[in-house]
């Protein structure tokens, strides 16, 4: 189909879309069976220990239930191993193509402080990026701080509550300060995690999302965005 | 460790190849092979490949951490069964447990039914360790017991036996491979934080299985059996709370 449209452009690759989708559909599953799990103890705790009975450092506001854990935690380790094995094919072809430095690392004039400026002051008066040749900074170091350190502080603050990997690996201990501080920081994470997934589906809504949604789905998309379209000096 | 030990603890683990996890996703899942609990499934894959992970992790049999005692947690939470209803054990209680056995049976060269005096009796290990229940509490408890392995040197484990049986007065049961039921840190526990194990917590005897959620660590020990397969008991999945949907394998 797509083909047949003249007037389309590549914009992502095979492996980018499949990626991209695998770890949508295991992100849900692992925000739905966390949320289960986090309601047998809705309290978040510093240091080793932690308990319904004990002092809290945040009690959240959530009915506590005991019932959830079961399926729970069933769907949150199925989830997050295709979760991580996607993860890692990720970050590998996205090393091997090089596509982590053409395309998400921010280029030399993007980390120039009157840009970045320029670039917040875009994103504050809600200005989408008109047409353009690369991501912004600000979308770049935010891709790049969800791959490179929410997703790795996801992986081992969760792999700090397993007992097996940490007889294997206390210094995860060490790493977290803790058992429940690995809790308490796995969910942190996972409401950052949240938080850009609230960002990023707002940014496809307000800037052509049909557009967009197609380019993550056929891989090929119009060159022009549907979206309002500000002239910017960095669009080439 | 002895050379016996150490190779059932070899062979225990290479018996746990990737057959689980290539067989179908459809169809059910050996966690272990030849005889070993069963789930079926997706989550029989998650488990089959969390269990190959995780024993790759401990294949050198390290412990886990073990603190001062002065790291023993204030709360220590008591959940599920805190004093059993069944009327011999509220006899034994009555009597301190003086009339209390613990039959170790099955593939055993001399099946015995130990007193909670001759257990005492037994050389001892006392660990305080990290508790981590399945709810996300954690707590730190100090534990003084026989470990599971000379329990079973004593009455001579035989070749055949791969799989230890255990089951508590209020009904759970449970079956742990010889990778961790002869784990060092694997105790049959009479003592909590220097005195008797209190009832709430199991008394007069608890597993502790510390590689693993709490839920393996059964309370109130009513006998243990050893055995070449599980997939005879029950449902097949290895345990009591496998059958209401937990892993078998409690690691993570």
């Amino acid at each position: 189909m797509a083909g047949r449209e003249g007037r389309s452009i590549p914009r992502h690759p095979l492996w980018v879309r499949l990626t991209h989708w695998i770890s949508t559909g295991a992100f849900l599953a692992l925000v739905v069976s966390g949320f289960a799990i986090l309601l047998a103890l809705p309290r978040l705790f510093w240091g080793e220990t932690g308990a319904n009975a004990a002092p809290a450092w945040i009690v959240l506001p959530l009915p506590v239930n005991l019932e959830q854990t079961g399926w729970g935690r069933n769907l949150h380790f199925l989830a997050a191993w295709i979760f991580v094995l996607n993860g890692a094919l990720y970050l590998l072809l996205a090393l091997v193509s090089g596509h982590l430095l053409r395309r998400l690392a921010p280029d030399g004039d993007q980390l120039r402080p009157r840009h970045v400026a320029a670039d917040i002051r875009a994103h504050l008066h809600l200005k989408g990026p008109g047409v353009a040749s690369r991501y912004n900074v600000l979308q770049k170091l935010a891709y790049l701080g969800v791959i490179l350190v929410l997703g790795p502080v996801m992986l081992l603050s969760g792999l700090t509550m397993s007992p097996g990997v940490t007889a294997a690996y206390p210094e995860l201990f060490t790493l977290f300060g803790g058992r429940q501080s690995a809790r308490t920081i796995h969910f942190l994470a996972a409401a950052l995690f949240v938080g850009f997934l609230l960002i990023h589906i707002w940014q496809v809504l307000a800037n052509g999302p049909l557009d967009l949604m197609r380019g993550m789905i056929t891989g090929r998309a119009a060159r022009a965005k549907s979206g309002p379209i500000q002239a910017r000096e960095d669009v080439r | 460790m002895s050379d016996l030990t150490r190779r059932r603890l070899v062979l225990g683990s290479s018996a746990l190849g990737l057959g689980g996890v290539l067989g179908s996703a459809l169809g059910s899942c050996e966690l272990i092979e030849n005889g070993g609990p069963r789930r079926s499934g997706l989550y029989g894959l998650s488990d089959t490949l969390t269990l190959a992970t995780q024993r790759f992790l401990l294949r050198d049999q390290p412990l886990v951490r073990e603190f001062g005692p002065e790291a023993i947690s204030a709360v220590f939470p008591t959940i599920n069964t805190t004093d059993p209803d069944d009327p011999a054990y509220r006899r034994s209680k009555a009597a301190g447990f003086s009339d209390w056995r613990l039959p170790v049976s099955g593939l055993v060269e001399r099946p015995a039914a130990f007193t909670l005096a001759e257990l005492r009796a037994m050389p001892a290990r006392t660990q305080v360790t990290l508790h981590a229940c399945e709810q996300g509490w954690s707590a730190i408890g100090g534990w003084t017991g026989v470990p599971l392995s000379h329990v079973l040197a004593s009455v001579g484990l035989k070749r055949e036996a791969r799989f230890i049986v255990i089951r508590s007065v209020d009904g759970w049961w449970d079956t742990y491979d010889l990778f961790d039921a002869l784990h060092p840190q694997t105790i049959l526990a009479y003592g909590m934080n220097g005195g008797d194990l209190p009832v709430a917590h199991g008394a007069p005897v608890r597993l502790r299985v510390e590689r693993q959620l709490g839920y393996k660590s059964l309370k109130y020990l009513a006998s243990i059996e050893a055995t070449d397969r599980v997939d005879g008991l029950g449902q097949g999945r290895g345990s009591m709370v496998s059958e209401l949907g937990f892993s078998w394998y409690a690691g993570i």
